[in-house]
């Protein structure tokens, strides 16, 4: 169950959508920020914030790359594999933090503190190889810039 | 001489432009001439005679696209800018925002303007957050200034614009999938016609426009279309085109230039040219779904017509440079596997056909591949064309490219028995 206060910010946010299901991918977003991931529970909610069916939502979940269906660590580390990055090392950069985590791409570490996904094109190219921490961007990254950026995160 | 800018005439070094000093540099001077001196039509027309193309990638005309929204139709109207910049090698959009929201902003009220639109759109891609935190400054300042919102500047015309944050999809880019995904459907592209310009948001009149091209949109109204048409450096094309260049070049700069610019001084002159002393091999113009040049292309003028007569697309802007040490086989694997992964699923060519060519890349790759997977990658280039939307066609650009130019590597593959780079990307 999400707070009273967060379903009540949520169903404003509805209100003033053109037509409720507009505000389909930011019910999503706010939910996923409260469970840590959608939870089977938050498709169920964001179904009746929306006025949607769950398989509605759920038809909606599952299409974005950053909403989560099934439970992540508390901090998602996506990679960036497309071409710029893959000129400046992002494979290399990879098998770095595959090494250092002990995961493979779609992992999550048994203590849940991080999960490793790879993405699509982060629009860094000029700062590759590219990285991504809970959203967060960071650039020009060497594997050793990479474990103080993990170390900070930890 | 210095180049004229237009995109990236009022950027600070490290900061975006305030407010203030877009203001004092002329900014929203070409709203104000407009709402009072010019009728929409004539606001339209401007757009078209610039000759300006839709710089989101596939170029078209711009003002012929507003010019296919029925003026009688009844019932509202929509604008839609699309900032899903997610083409793999395309940074231009995200600088243009975190440098000036303004200009944008201002093109996107005339563009309301023009086309008699009451709500506008801004549709941003997860992870342009900053971007979006711009744009959210800026459009409160200008609606405190008078310059957007009710009544603007005192007159008849009143606009509202909103921002819609995406999660992050490629196919969000596809116009039509736009209109689902900012609809709160599963973003699959839709069947065209009707065209959005007919029925589109809502089923209303839509125009979808890219970033750059709405930012563009001030300069023409403030300094006329033969100006700006004046811009660019060969007479068939027409303004400044955003370039940003990532790859093996020693600095990967995002600079405004005229269109018509050779590749070879983007490279040589703004790039500082190649990345340590490394040979120019190959690159790729306008983001992922473009086809590879080769050094015999360098002198070629960066523009739509020339481009396209070389057998590529100016598309995006977004120039990728190969060196000599890449294998072009790994590249288009690579470029491959982004589009595999990225097709929505809707229709059998893309869905089915994009993993099949990635496997075949992959098994020549890795040398087990034979002389009749060549054939095989042709004959897709032609299927993919059955698929629903530009996506697939799109994706077998490089895969034409790298057979049209670099067929003898790809066989090298095949009679050798591996790579003979190794599979080099990297550094």
């Amino acid at each position: 169950m999400i707070p009273e206060e967060l379903k009540i910010e949520l169903e404003k946010q509805v209100a003033s959508a053109v037509t409720p299901r507009e505000a389909a991918v930011d019910v999503m977003k706010e939910l996923q920020a409260h469970y840590g991931w959608l939870t089977d529970d938050a498709v169920v909610e964001a179904a009746e914030l929306l006025g949607l069916s769950p398989l509605q939502v759920e038809e909606l979940a599952t299409f974005y790359e950053m909403i989560y269906r099934r439970p992540v660590g508390r901090k998602v580390i996506h990679v960036c594999d497309s071409i710029s990055c893959w000129c400046a090392g992002s494979e290399e950069l990879t098998d770095h933090l595959k090494k250092r985590l002990g995961l493979q791409l779609g992992e999550t570490s048994a203590d849940e503190e991080f999960t490793l996904l790879p993405c699509c094109c982060m629009g860094m190219c000029g700062d590759s190889p590219a990285l991504s921490i809970n959203g967060v961007p960071h650039g020009k990254l060497t594997p050793e810039a990479a474990d103080k950026l993990l170390e900070q995160a930890e | 001489m210095e180049q004229e800018l237009v995109l990236f005439k009022h950027n600070r070094k490290h900061r975006p432009v305030t407010f203030a000093e877009y203001r004092k540099e002329g900014g929203f001077e070409a709203l104000e001439k407009a709402v009072k001196k010019m009728t929409p039509a004539e606001v339209q027309q401007a757009v078209i005679d610039s000759g300006l193309r839709g710089r989101g990638g596939a170029g078209f005309p711009t003002g012929r696209k507003w010019s296919f929204v029925p003026r009688d139709l009844p019932g509202p109207r929509w604008l839609i800018c699309n900032c899903d910049e997610m083409e793999p090698g395309t940074y231009k959009d995200r600088l243009l925002l975190e440098h000036n929201p303004y200009g944008l902003i201002e093109g996107m009220t005339l563009a309301c303007y023009a086309l008699g639109v009451r709500h506008a759109f801004i549709f941003i891609r997860k992870g342009y957050e900053k971007a979006a935190e711009n744009l959210a400054r800026g459009i409160a300042e200008a609606k405190g200034a008078g310059l957007l919102g009710e009544r603007i500047l005192g007159s008849e015309v009143s606009v509202d614009l909103d921002l819609h944050l995406s999660a992050g999809r490629y196919i969000c880019g596809e116009e039509t999938a736009l209109i689902n995904a900012l609809e709160g459907k599963r973003p699959n592209p839709r069947s065209k016609p009707p065209f959005p310009a007919v029925k589109g948001l809502w089923q209303g009149p839509t125009v979808v426009n890219n970033v750059e091209t709405l930012a563009a949109v001030p300069a023409i109204v403030a300094n006329g279309p033969a100006w700006y048409k004046g811009l660019a450096r060969i007479p068939e094309a027409a303004g400044t085109k955003l370039f940003c260049v990532s790859g093996s070049v020693a600095e990967r700069v995002c600079v405004e230039l005229p269109l018509g610019t050779p590749l070879r001084e983007i490279i040589d002159r703004y790039c500082g040219g190649m990345r340590d002393g490394k040979k120019f091999k190959a690159c790729i113009p306008g983001g992922a779904s473009t086809q590879f040049l080769t050094a015999d292309h360098l002198d070629v003028p960066m523009d739509y017509e020339t481009v396209a007569k070389v057998g590529s697309r100016l598309g995006s802007g977004g120039v990728i440079v190969f060196d000599e040490s890449h294998c072009l086989v790994a590249a288009t694997l690579n470029l491959i596997t982004f589009f595999a992964r990225e097709s929505c699923g809707w229709c059998t060519p893309c869905r089915e056909g994009l993993p099949f060519v990635k496997e075949i890349l992959q098994r020549i790759e890795a040398g087990r591949g034979e002389e009749r997977d060549i054939e095989l990658l042709r004959e897709h280039i032609k299927y993919l064309n059955y698929s629903f939307c530009a996506l697939a066609p799109g994706a077998m650009a490089p895969v034409d490219g790298l057979l049209a130019h670099f067929e003898d590597e790809v066989r090298e593959h095949i009679t050798k028995g591996c790579c003979p780079l190794a599979g080099k990307g990297g550094n």
